[in-house]
């Protein structure tokens, strides 16, 4: 794997982003250490959220949209164009800001993902549902009922189906767009929590407009602001004391 | 000037319940003219039997089994069809003119009248294909006439699949078609069943076009049985048989001068409209189970 180079599990260079003529990103370039949280911060409209989808090219779903630069997952190239993007997928989950459960039981959301890689035992499928409920820290909650119809938890509980979801095709990398935004303090301190809990295992990215979240579950912390990336550093040092006075007069509430 | 608005606002209404009142009266007055002639008329001679010269011993078995027939071709023919032409427009369709010109057109096939998809049968299954004025040419037909009401349907029901779902899926490292078959189908399930109803009820009704095509006015048989006593045991001979339908029947018997024959129509038509309610009550009963379990 080490060819040389640094092992980043996500990295970015002078990446520049287009909504057709539109630039939503300009020069990127950042690195995003393994199995650490990355927290991206900003103004809203600043471009986070474009930026996520671009390590599993979810932006692709959005027509007339342009990638100039280079995106690697592990050292590769994902805008290559021999890249396969089911295997990127596989490799690199997302959870989304609005929980979006299947209209199906607990157990065939959990279960979905597996299934559409092709792995037909059941006994494996009850097991990778049931360490992946685990992992999300539903699995009490819900192990009496996984024949109910998702769309009947709550709002919390429905977000870490999804992230029980997102874990039964074993990624590396997990993408969350503002996973909690939705829900009540409770729910977000459960989701705070799991997501402490996966970066022993995980590399995980969270775009977030909570700065008290960021400051709370993530290692480094990337503040964007129109397009551009302004700082980029270990989260105590951004938010104690940060270079750039802009991204100084964010966290201190100046504009938002 | 007050007024004035004001005796206005009273005639507006006055003429729009009168309106109301008079169109809802009349529908139940037909109604119950037809019940009242027919339904006496129905018992199981009259199910059973073939139609005759005495219309005391005039039935409807032909024609029941005939609709029977052409609506299963038409269900068999329409269904797939529909359903791949309304997900192939809305998930894999390139967004450029040409398809948005078939789009529009689709809309307003559905309103093309019926006799127009007849004299097209006519033209392309009956002399170009030489399918015969069958049960198969019917089918097909009456297919045509239905597609765009499947279709539209269809892709409504695609339509209201929440883009989170569509993002889930792909997240997941799910293939197209995957998202397809195991999502896109099984969600909009409900309402391409109530299209699938709608259009056969629609269907069932539909006298011009068959008529168009040829069928035929008497018919004293049934056609052949798709079960046979010799190898292999099934036979499509059927379809290329004649037929006659519910609604044509009804039409051979108006058409004669004996008052007898009138209250033979009225039965064939109490039968032909409780087969119509019972289809659109079973559309309301498919949207709403699918409704309750299928929720975002
Ligand atoms: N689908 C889209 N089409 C066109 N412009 C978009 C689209 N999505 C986002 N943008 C634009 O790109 C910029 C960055 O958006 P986004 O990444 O969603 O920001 P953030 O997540 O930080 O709020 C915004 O100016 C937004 O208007
Ligand atoms: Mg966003």
């Amino acid at each position: 794997m080490n060819n040389g180079k640094d092992n980043y599990a996500l990295e970015s260079k002078n990446v520049n982003f287009f909504y057709g003529s539109k630039q939503a990103l300009e020069n990127i370039t950042m690195q995003i250490p393994e199995k650490k949280v990355t927290a991206l911060i900003g103004p809203s409209g600043c471009g986070k959220s474009t930026y996520l989808r671009l390590f599993n090219r979810m932006n692709d779903l959005i027509a007339g949209t342009k990638v100039v630069g280079e995106v690697l997952v592990k050292n590769q190239d994902i805008y290559k164009n021999n890249v396969d993007l089911v295997e990127l997928r596989q490799h690199v989950g997302m959870v989304f800001q609005k929980s979006n459960p299947f209209p199906k039981s607990i157990f065939d959301n959990v279960a979905y993902g597996p299934r559409a890689h092709g792995i037909k035992s059941k006994d494996q499928i009850a097991y990778i549902v049931e360490r992946s409920l685990r992992q999300a820290a539903l699995w009490e909650e819900v192990k009496d009922s996984l024949n109910k119809n998702a769309t009947a938890l709550s709002g919390g509980q429905q977000q870490r189906l999804c992230i029980a979801r997102a874990l039964a095709v074993e990624p590396d990398v997990l993408l969350m767009d503002e996973p909690a935004s939705a829900l009540d303090p409770i729910a977000t301190q459960k989701i705070e929590e799991l997501i402490m809990d996966l970066k022993q295992n995980y590399t995980i990215v969270i775009v977030t407009h909570s700065m008290q979240q960021a400051a709370r579950v993530s290692d480094l912390t990337a503040f964007f602001y129109m397009g551009q990336l302004i700082e980029f550093g270990p989260t105590s040092k951004i938010f104690t004391n940060p270079s750039n006075t802009r991204t100084e007069d964010y966290i201190t509430g100046k504009f938002g | 000037m007050w007024l004035k608005a004001k005796i206005y606002n009273f005639l507006f209404l006055t003429l729009s319940i009168a309106g109301f009142t008079i169109s809802i009266l009349t529908l139940f007055a037909l109604i119950a003219d037809l019940v009242v002639t027919g339904a006496p008329r129905i018992d199981f001679s009259f199910l059973t039997s073939f139609p005759s010269r005495n219309a005391d011993q005039a039935g409807i078995l032909s024609a029941s089994v005939g609709t029977l027939c052409v609506m299963l071709v038409t269900a068999l023919v329409a269904v797939p069809v529909g359903i791949a032409a309304g997900v192939y427009l809305e998930e894999y369709a390139p967004k450029n003119w040409l398809t948005t010109l078939i789009e529009i057109n689709i809309s307003n096939l559905a309103g093309v009248p019926s006799i127009v998809f007849g004299l097209m049968a006519l033209g392309l299954f009956v002399y170009k294909l030489s399918l015969g004025q069958s049960i198969l040419t019917a089918g097909l037909t009456l297919s045509l006439l239905i597609l765009p009401i499947v279709i539209v349907t269809t892709r409504e029901a695609i339509r209201a699949i929440p883009t989170g779902i569509r993002h889930a899926v792909y997240a997941l490292g799910a293939t197209k078609w995957q998202l397809v078959r195991d999502h896109i189908i099984p969600y909009s399930k409900g309402g391409i069943s109530t299209g699938v109803i709608i259009g056969l009820s629609r269907a069932i009704g539909e006298t011009a076009p068959l008529i168009t095509i040829g069928a035929l006015t008497f018919i004293a048989f049934l056609p052949n049985s798709p079960i046979t006593s010799h190898f292999p045991f099934i036979s499509f001979q059927w379809l290329h048989d004649p037929f006659t339908v519910l609604p044509i029947q009804m039409f051979n018997w108006v058409s004669r001068p004996q008052p007898e024959f009138h209250q033979n129509a009225a039965a064939a038509g109490v039968i032909l409209m409780s087969i119509t309610m019972i289809m659109n009550l079973g559309a309301i009963i498919v949207r709403l189970r699918f409704r309750k379990k299928v929720t975002w």
